[in-house]
């Protein structure tokens, strides 16, 4: 890295002054929630990734003032938290968008279209890699393989799954996130901000009504093999599922 | 060659899989404690619970389980490792890191039935007397998250969970523990590391986490599918498991199919099944497309061609073809995928992912991606292929970890079957393939 959070170059004289502290309301009020995460581990130094989580909840990244709150409730050095925060990709090191996109460019996905869309995302919102849209709502980046490749290809939201997608359908989707329009993924809850789910991550349950129900209980794909195994036909013999018409053809004999 | 829908001498479709963790993964609510009582849902706890910790170790040991999480050890036989009366708190930690590139069965098994890994947990835990458990589930599945918060907290407000549960005095505490993204936390002591709050990277072996794992104290890391299969083999017993699969790979298990096929998704059936039989069911190759190369088991197991589409998907005999039954994530490329692309794009993530730890690693993918990078763009010698093969030689065996290993397969194995591909691209000076024509949507451009 040639540039730390702050953006200021890497210097070689006065090393930095210590990061400044949360105000004491936030400060409070997450000490409290800090202290139910450590509870939930024999060893305190096992919430450093959930607070890690924790932090970026509240600030959207993990900032230099995050990097002490940690180090300050586990009883670690600034150097240790953030040798672990920098390891990890899922901990931004710089303020970023509301909404995390994320496209697979895994071998798999990026064969079956996923190199496209990034290509044309990146045209479409004017950024690159990890760049954010100046009005702050979307961050873009590439992401490697998440999981889902019976779906691709796959562009995750704030990781919930965007599953056989285009360019097309990834170039409305992100319109919508930049409108203010309310976006619900192919599997998983409707959109919250990269905050509300740095919660979730940090271990505090969705408590937003519908969330754990939404979109079901498995997606087609999922269903392919047990479909078969009971004698159904499934729809086969066409690789592109339109949105909508794939989980017709598939949910009609629930 | 090309994978026709025609069926074979071996019978109707229906008799080749075998859905039982998917069985149920259909209904409105499948993720539910309630549909999982439906569906037998923790009678293997109470059958369990019957027996002594021993003997339940000796029984799941005696129904051949093995790890489903790529390695294929013994489940039973981790679980004996783990000295007992050594007056140490013993753990259990599932490893639901799914990140081999194309493996994709953990995550949609704990989205429609987190309860089966729940109940799992539970009979593990009593048999290896250990009482907190955790689960660790890699970040980037928050849809996952939430139904595993769910699910544990209708566990514990059922009494499947806390103290004395189900009136057998035993006690257990489940954590929830979301990582951060990093692949090489898949590996199990990186794992370990990770879970501990530190950067995830392997340790030197031995001590075995049986030994010293969590906190320096004997643990048992387990893959969710292994774990998730246990309620089963106990509820209708080690015999009706024993009768599917092969004598060396008993079983079911979820084969993830993905890629140019016409039938993307998960099919469970006994161990063994043929990638022929699997592609002959759910409709072959996209139309007009035939089979080139395919992952039995992820990106880290050598590759095969469609001269392997009757190797049996099982350890012994994927092992015997060459490869690795990993993760059974069967990744399906057809005629018009490039392998040298297919292959710089998981040397690229190898590299991305090494965690610099060793020196083979962390420097042998930098410089097979340089060199692949080249290749791919039109830039390569003849030579450089000596030199791949030479750096995945000094990265395989020579690393801390198998995720080097894991490396350095795709590159020998892509040589091995397609050294002329990469030749067309040193001697014509680039790729003569369209990534176009390999899109999802491509052929429906052409007709439309």
């Amino acid at each position: 890295m040639t540039a730390n959070p702050t953006g200021q170059g890497v210097g070689l004289g006065m090393p930095q002054l210590p990061a400044p502290d949360f105000p004491a309301d936030v400060r409070a009020r997450l000490e409290a929630d800090a202290k139910e995460v450590i509870a939930r581990y024999p060893d305190s130094r096992s919430a450093l990734l959930p607070l890690l989580h924790l932090t970026q909840a509240e600030e959207g990244f993990v900032s230099r003032t995050g990097v002490r709150f940690c180090a300050e409730v586990l009883g670690l050095t600034t150097a240790e938290v953030t040798a672990v925060a920098t390891f990890y990709t899922m901990y931004r090191r710089k303020a970023s968008g509301d909404y995390q996109v994320g496209v697979c460019t895994n071998t798999l996905c990026a064969v079956m279209g996923g190199d496209a869309i990034f290509d044309e995302l990146k045209e479409h919102l004017g950024v690159g890699n990890n760049e954010t849209t100046p009005d702050g709502k979307v961050t873009l980046e590439h992401i490697e393989c998440n999981a889902a490749c019976d779906y691709a290809p796959v562009v995750m939201v704030n990781w919930e799954f965007f599953d056989n997608q285009t360019p097309e359908s990834a170039k409305a989707m992100v319109d919508d996130l930049i409108a203010g329009r309310p976006v619900a993924p192919t599997r998983g809850a409707p959109l919250c901000t990269y905050k509300e789910t740095a919660r979730i991550l940090a271990g505090f349950p969705d408590e937003r009504e519908g969330a754990v129900e939404a979109s079901g209980g498995a997606g087609p794909a999922s269903l392919i093999g047990l479909r078969i195994a009971r004698g159904e036909t499934p729809q086969l013999g066409k690789v592109v599922h339109p949105r909508g018409e794939a989980s017709a053809a598939t949910e009609e004999g629930e | 060659m090309t994978v026709t829908a025609e069926m074979h001498e071996n019978g109707a479709p229906e008799k080749l899989l075998a859905p039982v963790l998917s069985a149920f993964w259909d209904e409105p609510q499948s993720w539910t404690l309630e549909t999982y009582h439906r569906h037998e849902g923790y009678e293997g706890l109470r059958k369990a619970l019957a027996m002594t910790p021993d003997d339940l170790i000796a029984y799941v040991k005696d129904s051949g389980l093995r790890g489903r999480g790529g390695a294929g050890f013994p489940t039973g036989m981790k679980w004996q490792f783990i000295p007992q009366g050594d007056g140490k708190p013993h753990y259990l930690v599932v490893n639901a890191d799914e990140s081999e590139p194309g493996t994709c069965k953990d995550i949609p098994l704990l989205f429609a039935n987190p309860h089966s890994l729940i109940e799992g947990m539970i009979i593990a835990c009593y048999a290896i007397r250990s009482e907190h458990a955790f689960i660790y589930l890699r970040g980037e599945v928050v849809p996952v998250l939430r139904r595993l918060h769910e699910a544990v907290r209708e566990a514990y407000e059922a009494g499947y969970l806390g103290e004395d549960i189900l009136g057998s005095g035993l006690k257990l505490d489940i954590t929830v523990h979301a990582g951060a993204g990093a692949y090489i936390c898949g590996e199990e002591t990186a794992l370990l590391d990770s879970l501990e709050g530190r950067r995830g990277q392997p340790r030197l072996r031995p001590p075995f986490p049986a030994v010293e794992g969590l906190y320096a104290c004997p643990t048992v890391v387990n893959n969710v599918e292994s774990i998730a299969s246990v309620p089963a083999i106990l509820n209708k017993g080690k015999d009706w498991f024993k009768a599917m699969g092969t004598e060396k790979s008993p079983g079911f298990t979820l084969y993830s199919l993905s890629g140019h096929v016409a039938g993307p998704g998960q099919y469970e059936a006994p161990l063994g099944i043929t990638l022929r039989q699997l592609l002959d069911m759910s409709g072959g190759m996209r139309p007009g497309h035939r089979l080139k190369f395919w992952t039995p088991g992820g990106s880290s197991t050598p590759m095969f061609t469609a001269e392997h589409l009757d190797v049996p998907l099982d350890y012994e005999g994927v092992g015997a073809a060459g490869s690795m039954l990993g993760t059974k994530a069967l990744q399906c490329f057809d005629e018009t995928t490039c392998v040298v692309r297919a292959v710089t794009r998981w040397t690229e993530f190898y590299a991305h992912e090494s965690c610099g730890k060793c020196t083979p690693c962390r420097e042998g993918t930098y410089w097979l991606v340089q060199l692949l990078r080249d290749i791919e763009a039109g830039k390569g010698v003849m030579s450089d292929l000596d030199k791949l093969n030479d750096i995945a030689d000094n990265i395989n065996g020579k690393s801390f970890c198998a995720l080097g290993d894991g490396a350095a397969s795709p590159i020998f194995s892509s040589l091995k079957y397609f050294r002329e591909e990469y030749e067309q691209h040193i001697t014509g000076k680039g790729c003569p393939f369209d990534p176009r024509k390999s899109t999802l949507w491509a052929d429906t451009e052409v007709n439309a």
